[in-house]
């Protein structure tokens, strides 16, 4: 086998593990303490938000701008349409004769 | 699923999936493009994105493929972008912890950052989550991606400018749109503020991809040590 198929099935197996691992370990615990609670609802949020911020470092311009449009455009829309706002307001500006 | 009740399940779940599917293709055939620069077959990039089935890792994962790095490198990166699955797995278990062994074990397999999402959002309108309904939100999602990294890889070469066409930035885009979504959430400002600050710290300084799980726990410890919210309370009423 080459090695990218065994890159490819380690990973799956990796990826499988952190899917799993969490609610067995969890499924351990016959109630979950509070603290804990307010720490996974916080997950989604925490996790989703350090794919933004660090990317947001490395941009200039027309990224932040995208970025602002996005988050002001989520507080009255869907995801959809709050998506392509931030895209179409990218690409607008990365395409400016500037 | 052959019951009545589990196709009206499955078909109300797959009904929320058209806007899903569209706002992620450009990531399925981003993946599969950027594999095929990378020097991946379109059978092995289409292979990955069906057995790993992780957006950002997959393409975490091509890149320092493309760089060269080692392949315990390339596969620990993957699980450091995955790790955030912990959490959710942890999370969703509260959800789907009645159903039998082995749906459980498909419906992990399948717990990607969307149907995380949607999952949470079905039990925050009260509704207990059924087998039928996560398969229809899941296997519409599953099946495209496939198939988007097959043609991006085939066809990614005729891409010239990625650049113009913000190909690099569409992902955070599309994150921030998720993160907006959950602004209702106790402590969601206090979390997203903690998970910024920790996660460009670590991107300067430690560097990626560990700013996902240095980040990611700086906002859920804050959220787990800030006063309990009232619903979390145990016995008082």
């Amino acid at each position: 086998m080459s090695t990218t198929l065994w890159i490819i099935l380690a990973a799956a197996a990796v990826t499988y593990l952190a899917r799993i691992m969490g609610h067995l370990v969890l499924s351990r615990f016959a109630r979950v303490p509070p603290r804990v609670q307010a720490g996974l609802d916080a997950v989604p949020a925490a996790v989703l938000t350090t794919l933004v911020a660090p990317a947001a470092l490395d941009g200039g311009l027309a990224e932040l701008a995208a970025l602002v449009v996005t988050a002001l455009v989520a507080l009255r829309s869907g995801a959809l349409v709050t998506f392509v706002a931030g895209a179409a307001v990218l690409i607008a500006l990365r395409n400016l004769p500037v | 699923m052959s019951t009545g009740s589990g196709k009206a399940e499955f078909w109300r779940g797959a009904r929320s999936t058209p806007t899903m599917i569209i706002a992620i293709a450009p990531f399925g055939l981003l993946f599969g493009a950027l594999a095929a620069d990378n020097g991946f077959s379109v059978v092995e990039a289409t292979l990955m994105s069906a057995l790993v089935y992780g957006g950002a890792s997959q393409i975490v994962g091509v890149e320092l493929f493309g760089q060269r790095a080692a392949p315990w490198m390339i596969v620990l990166s993957i699980f450091i972008v995955n790790t955030r699955s912990i959490l959710y797995s942890a999370a969703a278990g509260r959800l789907i912890g009645s159903w039998p062994t082995a749906r459980k074990a498909l419906a992990f397999f399948l717990l990607v950052d969307l149907q995380y999402a949607e999952s949470e959002r079905e039990a925050e309108g009260g509704r207990r989550l059924t087998f039928a309904w996560y398969m229809g939100v899941a296997l519409p999602i599953y099946l495209t991606w496939i198939a988007e990294a097959a043609i991006g890889a085939a066809f990614g070469r005729l891409i010239t400018d990625p650049h113009a066409l913000g190909l690099d930035f569409l992902v955070p885009i599309y994150f921030l749109s998720l993160v907006m979504g959950f602004r209702r959430r106790a402590n969601w400002l206090p979390v997203v503020a903690a998970s910024s600050v920790g996660s460009m710290l670590a991107y300067v300084t430690v560097g990626s991809p560990w700013h996902v799980t240095i980040g990611g726990l700086a906002g859920i410890l804050l959220a787990a040590a800030m006063p309990v919210p009232r619903y979390a309370e145990p016995g008082r009423g």
